[in-house]
C-alpha cells in the first residue's frame, strides 16, 4: 500500500535533486528545469497531503502554482532569448554585471 | 481730522516700489525717475504742511491713528498705528522739506549714473522708514523704522558697488548700527517686562508710555537702566562717543546721502528718539548726567578731529558729529526744546553744506575728469579760488559757514545759544559741560571758515589744465542750495528767545510734549538765574566772542597768513599725526575690538567649525563608508552564490522552526 510518507519521501528527493541543480548547472536552462523541478515536487506535497487530510485547499493551490510557473517560463525563456542575443551564451556565470 | 496721515509715510514707499521695479526696464528715462521720486517725498511735504498748520490751530495736540493690529501677545497689544503732535510734526517738515530739496538736487548730481533708478528707489524707501520712525505711535513700530534707516543708509553709502572702500564702510556702518540697535531692543523688552509684570501695564505706546512711565519711579534703576540701553541705541545711530566712527566712513556714499542720511534726518533720530521718550529719561538723573557728558565730550572730540582733514566732506560729517553731540548735550540737561530746535536749523544749514560741497566735487570731478587728470576731487588742498567760479554755491557755503559758527542774528546762533544756556542754567545743567560747548563752539568756527578759505578763498591750486573747465553747476543743483541757504539764515527766528524781545513759538508748540515730564520732574532754569538778564546776556556776548575769535583765528592761519599751518605742524609734529590720524580711534577699536572678535571669528572656523562640526559629519560617514567597503564584497554578481545564499537561509529558517 502506497501510503502518504511515501509521496513525501518521492517529492523531498526531487526537492533536493531540483536544488542541487539549480546551485550547481551553468546553464540557464537547466537550471530552470530545475526549478520547474522543485515546483512540481512541492506540488506533488500539495496534491498527496490534500488527499490525505481530505481538504481540497491543497489542490486548489497546486493550480496557482502551476499557472505561476507557466508566466513565470514565459518570462524567464523571454529573458534567456534576449541574453543569448546580446551574448551568445546562456551561462549565468558570465551574468555578473551587478556586482561591487 | 488727521485721516490720510498714514499717507505721508506710504508715498514715498509707493515710489520706491515704482521706481524700484519698472525703473530699470520700463521707465528708464532719467527725468521721469527723478520726477516720480521727488513728487512722492513733495506729496508727503504737502500734507505735512497742510497737518502742520492744522494742528496749529487745534486746540488737541496728539492725536493717535491705528490702521491695523500687529501683533497681540497676552496683555500687550501692538498696534501699526500712527502719532501726530507737536514733535511728529516739526520732525514731518524738516524729513519731507529737506528730503523733497535733496532729491530735486539728486536730479542733477546723479545724472548719468548707471544706477540711477537704483539711487531714487533706495533715497524714497530710505524717507518711508524715517517717515515711520518719526510717526510710529509705539516703540515697536518706530524700531521697524529706526531698521529701515539703517538698511537704507546702508544700502546708499555703498551705492558705487564696484569701490570696495564703499562696500567696507557701508559694512562698517551697518555694523556699528547694530550694537546700538541690540541695546535699543533690549530697552523696549525690560521696559515693557518691568511696566507690564510689576505694574500692570502692558504698552509701548507712546502716549500711555508718557502717562503711566511715573510707576517705574523717580531715579530708579530698572529706569536707568532702560534709558541707558535706549541711549546706546542713540549713540549708535547719531554717532555718539563710543559709535560714532561709522559716521566719517560713510562720507563713502554719493553727497547726496550724506546731505540726506548723514547729516539731516537719519543721525538726528536719536536725538528724536530721546525727545520720544523724554518721560522716561526725565526720571533717570543719572541717565541724563551721562547724556550731557557724552554728548559734550563728543562735540568737543569730532570738532578736534575736524581741524587737521582734508578732505571737505569729512569735515563737514566730523562737523556733524560734533553738532550731533550738542544735541545730545541739550537732552542731556533737558532743554529737550532746545534740541529739537537745534536738530531743525542743523538740517538746514548741514543739509545746504553738504549739498553746497556735493555742487563744489561735481564740478571739480567734471573739470579733473575733463583734463584726464587723477587728482582727488574732494581734497580741499586742490581747491581754493573757487568762489569766482562757482558764486552761487560760494554765498550758500558760506551763509551757512557763518550760521553753524553762531553769528548773531542766523539760525544756528538761536538754537546754539540756547543749549549752551540750558547746560548753564538748568536745574539738570553743569558747568563743565557749558564749558565744553562754549569750547567746541569756537572750534567749529575755525574748522568751518579753515575749511571754506581752503575751498574757495586763496590762491587757485587747482591743476592749471583743469582749472578752466570749472564752473557753476546747474539749476537742479542750485535752487535747493539757495532755498536751504535762506532757511540756515532764517530758520532760527521761530524760536527767538524771550531775552532778545522773541516769544520763542517752538518752545510753545513743543510745550504739550515737553511740559509735562519737566514739570513734574523739575526741569528748567534754576530759580536763581531765571531773571539774571545779566548772566543771560554775558554767556551770550561769550559765546558770540568766542565764536568769532575762531573765525579769526581760521582768517589769520588761512587767509591771511597761509604759510602758518605748515609752520604750524612742523612745531608739533606728533600733536599734527595724532589728530590728523583722528587720534588713532579706529585703530584702537580694530585693536581691542574688531581684531579679538575677528581672531574669535577665525577659532570657531578654523578650530571648531573645520575641526570638530566638519569632523563629526565627516567622521562619521568615513565609518560607514569602511563597514561598507568590507560589506559590500558579498555582492559578487555571481548567480549561484545567491542561490546558495537563499538556500543556506532556508535551511536555517526550516531548522529554526522545526528545531524549536
Amino acid at each position: 500500500m502506497i501510503s502518504v510518507y511515501h509521496y513525501m519521501t518521492i517529492a523531498a528527493i526531487l526537492f533536493a535533486m531540483g536544488t542541487y541543480g539549480v546551485l550547481t548547472r551553468k546553464n540557464a536552462i537547466v537550471i530552470f528545469m530545475c526549478i520547474e523541478l522543485m515546483l512540481n515536487s512541492v506540488n506533488l506535497t500539495f496534491i498527496a497531503l490534500s488527499r490525505h487530510l481530505n481538504n481540497m485547499d491543497g489542490q486548489i493551490f497546486v493550480f496557482f502554482v502551476m499557472t505561476v510557473a507557466a508566466a513565470e517560463a514565459a518570462v524567464g525563456l523571454a529573458l534567456m532569448i534576449s541574453f543569448f542575443r546580446n551574448r551568445e551564451s546562456i551561462d549565468v556565470e558570465e551574468i555578473d554585471l551587478l556586482k561591487w | 481730522m488727521y485721516n490720510y496721515l498714514w499717507l505721508i509715510p506710504i508715498m514715498p514707499l509707493i515710489g520706491c516700489i515704482v521706481n524700484g521695479l519698472l525703473g530699470k526696464k520700463f521707465i528708464k528715462n532719467e527725468k521721469a525717475i527723478g520726477a516720480i521720486a521727488t513728487l512722492a517725498v513733495f506729496s508727503s511735504f504737502l500734507l505735512s504742511v497742510k497737518y502742520f498748520f492744522q494742528l496749529l490751530g487745534d486746540p488737541v495736540k496728539t492725536h493717535q491713528q491705528v490702521v491695523f493690529s500687529w501683533m497681540s501677545v497676552g496683555d500687550l497689544q501692538i498696534d501699526w498705528g500712527f502719532l501726530f503732535d507737536p514733535l511728529t510734526a516739526i520732525m514731518l517738515l524738516v524729513v519731507t522739506g529737506v528730503g523733497s530739496l535733496i532729491h530735486l538736487y539728486s536730479i542733477g548730481y546723479m545724472h548719468g549714473d548707471p544706477g540711477y533708478y537704483r539711487f531714487f528707489s533706495y533715497l524714497n524707501l530710505f524717507v518711508f522708514a524715517m517717515l515711520m520712525l518719526v510717526t510710529g505711535n509705539n516703540a515697536m513700530v518706530m524700531f521697524v523704522g529706526w531698521e529701515g534707516v539703517g538698511l537704507c543708509s546702508y544700502l546708499l553709502i555703498g551705492f558705487y558697488i564696484d569701490k570696495k572702500s564703499a562696500g567696507d564702510a557701508a559694512k562698517k556702518a551697518f555694523v556699528v548700527n547694530r550694537i546700538g540697535d541690540f541695546g535699543f531692543l533690549l530697552g523696549v523688552f525690560l521696559l515693557f517686562w518691568t511696566l507690564g509684570s510689576e505694574h500692570g501695564v502692558w504698552t509701548l505706546n507712546f502716549v500711555d508710555l508718557a502717562h503711566h512711565g511715573h510707576v517705574l519711579g523717580f531715579g530708579g534703576t530698572v529706569v536707568t537702566i532702560v534709558t541707558l540701553c535706549f541711549f546706546l541705541g542713540a549713540t549708535g545711530k547719531s554717532a555718539q562717543i563710543p559709535l560714532y566712527t561709522w559716521l566719517p566712513d560713510a562720507m563713502e556714499g554719493p553727497t547726496p546721502v550724506s546731505a540726506l542720511i548723514h547729516a539731516a534726518t537719519m543721525v538726528t533720530a536719536g536725538v528724536y528718539m530721546i525727545g520720544r521718550m523724554n518721560v522716561l529719561f526725565a526720571m533717570s538723573p543719572t541717565t541724563m548726567m551721562t547724556v550731557a557728558i557724552v554728548g559734550a565730550m563728543t562735540a568737543i572730540f569730532a570738532a578736534s578731529i575736524g581741524f587737521a582733514q582734508n578732505d571737505i566732506k569729512r569735515v563737514l560729517a566730523y562737523s556733524t558729529v560734533s553738532q550731533l553731540g550738542y544735541m545730545f548735550m541739550a537732552m542731556g540737561v533737558g532743554a529737550f526744546t532746545a534740541g529739537i530746535f537745534h536738530l531743525m536749523t542743523h538740517a538746514f544749514f548741514k543739509a545746504c553744506l553738504f549739498l553746497g560741497s556735493g555742487s563744489v566735487i561735481h564740478s571739480m570731478h567734471h573739470a579733473l575728469h575733463h583734463a584726464h587728470l587723477d587728482d582727488d576731487a574732494q581734497d580741499m588742498r586742490n581747491m581754493g579760488g573757487l568762489r569766482k567760479k562757482m558764486p552761487i554755491t560760494f554765498i550758500t557755503f558760506a551763509v551757512s559757514c557763518l550760521a553753524i559758527s553762531g553769528v548773531p542774528g542766523l539760525s544756528a546762533f538761536f538754537s546754539k545759544d540756547e543749549i549752551l544756556w540750558w547746560t548753564f542754567g538748568s536745574t539738570r545743567g553743569m558747568w563743565y559741560v557749558w564749558a565744553i560747548g562754549a569750547v567746541a563752539a569756537g572750534m567749529t568756527a575755525f574748522y568751518m571758515f579753515r575749511c571754506l578759505y581752503m575751498t574757495f578763498y586763496g590762491k587757485e591750486k587747482t591743476d592749471a589744465r583743469a582749472k578752466d573747465h570749472i564752473h557753476e553747476s546747474p539749476l537742479v543743483i542750485t535752487i535747493p542750495l539757495m532755498v536751504l541757504g535762506l532757511l540756515a539764515v532764517v530758520g532760527g527766528y521761530i524760536g527767538v528767545p524771550a531775552i532778545l524781545g522773541g516769544s520763542n513759538h517752538i518752545h510753545h508748540f513743543l510745550e504739550p510734549v515737553f511740559g509735562h515730564a519737566s514739570e513734574i520732574y523739575h526741569i528748567g532754569i534754576k530759580e536763581a538765574m531765571h531773571h539774571n538778564h545779566a548772566l543771560e546776556y554775558g554767556l551770550m556776548a561769550l559765546s558770540i566772542a568766542i565764536a568769532f575769535l575762531g573765525i579769526a583765528v581760521a582768517s589769520v592761519m588761512y587767509l591771511m597768513k597761509p604759510e602758518l599751518p605748515a609752520k604750524f605742524t612742523k612745531m608739533f609734529p606728533k600733536f599734527h599725526r595724532l589728530v590728523f590720524n583722528k587720534w588713532y580711534i579706529d585703530e584702537l577699536y580694530d585693536a581691542i575690538v574688531v581684531n579679538p572678535v575677528k581672531a574669535f571669528g577665525t577659532f570657531c572656523w578654523r578650530g571648531f567649525d573645520v575641526k570638530v562640526i566638519d569632523g563629526v559629519v565627516n567622521g562619521v560617514a568615513k565609518l560607514v563608508g569602511l563597514c561598507s567597503a568590507g560589506l559590500r564584497h558579498t555582492q559578487t554578481g555571481l548567480f549561484h552564490n545567491y542561490a546558495l545564499a537563499m538556500v543556506l537561509g532556508m535551511v536555517v529558517m526550516v531548522a529554526v522552526f522545526v528545531l524549536r
